[in-house]
């Protein structure tokens, strides 16, 4: 559709041109500048180089070993995240009724996490979790196991990873499920006429055919854990002592709590590139994936 | 009006879709257009659509250049292969749909609609929803909603091809007469050569991006300029084995030798390929005096109970032959089949047509 | 390897069916030989398809039962009634080889691991399949990946029975002809039960020694495609069989003499005691028709000749009933008036749609 000569066109984009220009460029464009000047307030700055950069990505400097701890942090974080919002969501959605009246029911229930603003997730695990008030910390600890999210790093991770897998493994089990859907019948069929067992039918044929939504499921779950800042915030605050602080609140801390300007934008560029370097990567795996099926096609 | 396709190619990345084609379709008329998947049927009619532009050439219309020309200004009216409707209109509303964003009166739409569903015997369904249609009723629900249009270009790719065998030969059967009374230039894309002969017409043969032959339907059918051409307009596929003319003999590429008649007769000495149709490979004894006869073997015959299609191997070539009747042949069995050197294609070593059947040469 | 037999077998698939009305399958009793190759063919929504689901074991039936050779299967699972079945849309494996698909279904039934590769083997010479072995099973043609299907069945050495769900849909015309003929050959080279299922009389006749056509949930005919063709039970199936398909016209019978409208058809068998209050009709095919230019015969009016190729059909009225006739290639007349003849053998008088045997006239 594409190929036809028109350059109206071009008029018609140029409103999105102007909101991006306002909504990211500008804004990115002054952090760029903060990142190389240092400043003591009074909107007084003086030019430093590259030399927050330096401090940064020195792991033996102030800094840089705060932005790394930080940043393995968020790395380990996200890959716990993977490794279990994945399958689960798999298994989730294999589980999930094909036909009838329950499926409206499980859609409808497992949107619902889905639909609460990240703070009032914060919030309820907050109360859910303490130890006096919160069921689930009541019950634990009645259970005769000494949890306290405040108190022990370890219980404060088990409950963030416990509050992300339960606000967002339905969005996982949500997209496997559309694409299992999407698997005609025949497949199915032709499997058990094979004698596939339950486990090959998983491997040879919904494996296969939901590897593009898993793609972009993956990167999805990636991203938003990777830049998780409200719900751990408001639970933990980032405690106890560092042991929450992912990079988001780190670098919130950095910029809102301490004021450093400077160092705030640098760590905020680089977090940015790793980002997209993340995501270029992703992004790379899944075109070869359709170039491959293209040639397939074609 | 008049669509001219003046030297159009289509290339997207490195592939060519379209390579190189002309064509001039005349107001009024119906064209075929003939090939197999992936011939470039497709992409032939989004460009005509202005759906895609060429990459090189120029699409006129009545003489004016329209290439580049989005759709939207073209007068155009598609019928896909998959029955496209609104579900939740009726067959109706369906139909008035593209005259309700033109903006007609409403009596005026109503007596189009009205005219159109008279045309494709949707009447007694106007009030129904398409789901609760047959499919053929749902195609010719489609069709009824181009034509309602008065579009100058009515492009119909493979509208049958989801239909009921019979289903299709009914609607094969009605849409020249659908056709007629519109003064549209139609174009209508399939994959089967009985199709495009049924429908008549005119017919362009597609392969491989190239237009290969464009002519009146049966013409392209029995005097194919090319091999390719003939390959395209024949199923059951078109038979074919080589042969040497030297002299007053040919050497025939299943063995042995026959005098040169018939086609033969006329064309000077060299190598040739001989394309025949499964109808003209006869099986009973043979009424054509300069016969020339084939050992075969059968490798599978089918019965369809008026016909019978018998695959023969004939030296190491493949042949089947269309012949009456029943004929109950157990594979393995050795035959002799016979072939009328009237009725022959040959084709020189370019792939050019040589000589055609004499007997019905147009 | 098994006879099949259908033992009073019927399905609703509503839970509780009180009429006839309400079965997709109306009740069916047949025994399907080991080693034959069957047909079951009718239009969309005859039931055809509900029926290879009961044999396949997909849907339970709610009445009747299923036998392969003395082993009642009614209550058996789709994996242990060892059949194969061949979808509509190819289905193969992805992420696996041409020869990981073949061995699948053996790798799942724990076949030891030197003995499934040469079953392998042996069955992709069969299917011409050895030079793409070790190719990625979804980078191949849609008929290959439907040879791939076929392949995953025939590797089975219990399998007592392969169906086919209209496997030849997505084919392009002309690989049709190499599936088919494949198909056959394998029917014969290895002596399995196999049932198609298709709404394609060509597919259907060409493919089976006998067919069984359905029409509206119930059998209507099985027979050979000669019996089929020549003598069908129902007008249904002269209609559905044949292309096009039988004459059927309205008529009075008078002992052997029929009149349409007033003109006398003269009969080879008398009808003397026909049930009163039925519609009567008289059933032709096309090819038994004779179309003069001049002579004796019934008056008609000639509409138009359609060229199909291989022969042309007539299109023409008497009075006031359409007809089509199959005249020679080279048919010509002037003008608009012929006269017509029937094949006295081939005319064939039904009562409410069901053929009446009649005795021989003296």
């Amino acid at each position: 559709m594409n190929k036809t000569l028109n350059h109206k066109a071009w008029f018609l984009v140029l409103p999105v041109f102007a909101l991006v220009a306002f909504s990211a460029v500008v804004p990115l464009m002054t952090v760029v500048n903060y990142s190389v000047q240092d400043t003591f307030g009074n909107n007084q700055f003086f030019w430093n180089g590259v030399g927050w950069f330096a401090e940064l990505l020195d792991p033996s400097r102030e800094l840089g070993g705060r932005f790394f701890d930080a940043l393995w942090r968020t790395l380990l974080f996200s890959a716990i995240i993977l490794a279990i919002e994945i399958p689960l969501g798999i298994a989730v959605a294999l589980a999930m009724p094909r036909e009838g009246w329950t499926v409206a029911l499980c859609l409808v229930l497992m949107a619902l996490p889905l639909l609460i603003p990240w703070n009032v997730v914060g919030t309820i695990w907050q109360v859910f979790a303490r130890g006096d008030i919160g069921l689930l910390g009541w019950v634990v600890n009645h259970l005769g196991i000494d949890y306290n999210y405040t108190g022990h790093s370890l219980d404060a991770w088990v409950t963030i990873i416990v509050m992300d897998v339960w606000h967002w493994t339905s969005l996982v089990a949500l997209l496997c499920y559309a694409g299992l859907k999407s698997i005609p019948d025949a497949y199915y069929q032709a499997a058990r006429i094979d004698g596939a067992s339950r486990w090959a039918v998983f491997r040879t044929i919904q494996l296969p055919k939901m590897r593009r939504v898993l793609l972009i499921a993956v990167l999805l779950r990636f991203m938003d854990s990777f830049m998780i800042y409200t719900e751990p915030f408001v639970l933990t605050g980032g405690g106890p002592g560092n042991a929450t602080t992912f990079l988001s609140i780190d670098l919130v801390k950095l910029a809102l709590g301490q004021f450093d300007l400077g160092k705030a934008a640098a760590m905020s560029i680089v977090y940015n590139l790793i980002i997209l370097a993340i995501c270029w990567v992703f992004y790379t795996v899944m075109t070869n994936v359709d170039a491959d099926r293209e040639r397939v096609e074609a | 009006m008049t669509l001219v396709l003046d030297n159009v190619s289509k290339k997207v990345g490195a592939e060519t879709h379209i390579r190189d084609v002309s064509l001039t379709l005349t107001r009024g008329s119906l064209n075929v257009l003939l090939g197999a998947t992936l011939a470039g049927k497709t992409s032939l009619m989004r460009l005509m659509a202005g759906l895609d532009a060429p990459t090189t050439g120029h699409v006129l219309v009545d003489g004016q250049d329209v290439t580049g020309w989005p759709v939207q200004r073209r007068s155009v009216a598609m019928v896909y292969q998959q029955f496209i409707n609104y579900p939740s209109l009726t067959v109706y509303e369906n139909i008035a749909s593209p005259l309700r964003v033109a903006g007609l009166r409403s009596d005026e739409i109503a007596a189009r609609v009205k005219d159109a569903a008279r045309l494709l015997k949707l009447e007694p369904y106007l009030d129904r929803k398409p789901l609760n249609l047959s499919g053929g009723q749902q195609q010719r629900t489609a069709i009824a909603r181009a034509l309602v249009k008065r579009a100058d270009l009515v492009l119909l790719d493979e509208p049958l091809a989801n239909l009921d065998y019979k289903l299709r030969e009914e609607l094969r059967e009605e849409l020249p007469r659908v056709f007629a009374a519109s003064g549209a230039i139609f174009v209508y894309a399939t994959t089967e050569p009985s199709e495009a002969l049924l429908l008549g017409g005119n017919t362009a043969t597609l392969f491989e991006g190239r237009v290969t032959q464009f002519g009146p339907t049966p013409q392209v059918y029995r005097r194919p300029q090319d091999l390719v051409t003939a390959r395209v307009f024949s199923d059951p596929p078109l038979n074919t084995l080589t042969a040497q003319k030297s002299g007053g003999t040919v050497t025939l590429g299943t063995g042995g030798q026959v005098p040169a008649r018939g086609v033969f007769a006329d064309v000077p000495d060299g190598s040739y390929t001989v394309g025949f149709r499964a109808h003209h490979l006869g099986l009973e004894a043979s009424g054509a005096p300069d016969a020339i006869h084939l050992p075969a073997t059968v490798s599978v015959a089918e019965i369809t109970g008026s016909e019978s299609y018998v695959h023969l191997d004939v030296g190491d070539r493949r042949f089947v032959a269309l012949v009456p009747g029943v004929k109950r042949l157990e594979p393995g069995a050795v035959v002799t089949a016979w072939l009328d050197p009237r009725h022959l294609f040959l084709f020189d070593e370019t792939g050019r047509l040589a000589a055609a059947d004499l007997a019905r040469a147009a | 390897m098994a006879r099949i037999t259908l033992d009073h077998l019927a399905h609703a698939y509503k839970p509780d069916p009180r009429g006839p009305q309400d079965y997709a399958l109306k009740e069916i009793n047949h025994v399907w030989d080991q080693g034959g190759a069957y047909a079951l063919l009718g239009p969309s929504g005859c039931g055809k398809t509900t029926l290879l689901n009961i044999i396949s074991g997909l849907v339970h039936p709610t009445r009747g039962r299923i036998r392969f050779d003395e082993r009642d299967v009614t209550e058996l699972s789709t994996e242990a009634r060892n059949i194969a079945q061949v979808f509509q849309f190819p289905v193969v494996y992805d992420t696996m080889s041409v020869r990981e698909n073949l061995a699948f279904p053996l790798k799942n039934r724990g076949v030891p691991r030197d003995r499934t590769a040469a079953r392998v083997e042996e069955i992709a010479h069969l299917l011409d399949l050895t030079r793409v072995l070790d190719r990625k099973a979804r980078n191949l043609t849609a008929d290959m990946k439907q040879k791939i299907s076929l392949g995953r069945g025939l590797v089975r050495p219990d399998v007592a029975a392969i169906l086919f769900d209209e496997p030849l849909t997505v084919i392009d015309p002309h690989l049709k002809w190499q599936l088919r003929s494949t198909l056959k050959e394998i029917h014969r080279a290895l002596d399995i039960t196999m049932i198609y299922v298709t709404h394609d009389q060509t597919e259907a006749l060409t493919f089976a020694d006998k067919v069984v056509v359905m029409h509206d949930g119930a059998v209507v005919q099985t027979g050979t495609p000669e019996e089929l063709f020549e003598r069908p039970a129902h007008t249904f199936v002269g209609h559905f069989i044949g292309s096009p398909g039988m004459n059927i016209l309205p008529c009075r019978v008078d002992g052997a003499t029929a009149y349409i409208e007033n003109e006398p058809v003269s009969l080879t068998r008398a009808y003397r005691t026909l049930p009163q209050g039925q519609r009567i009709e008289l059933g032709i095919r096309p090819e038994f028709v004779r179309l003069q230019e001049r002579g004796d015969g019934l008056p008609v009016r000639v509409r138009r000749i359609d060229d199909i190729g291989r022969a042309r059909i007539a299109r023409v009225e008497l009075a006031g009933n359409a007809l089509a006739a199959s005249v020679p290639e080279t048919f010509a007349i002037d003008g608009d008036e012929a006269a017509l003849a029937f094949d006295p053998r081939h005319v064939h008088i039904y009562a409410d749609g069901h053929l009446v045997a009649g005795e021989p006239a003296r």
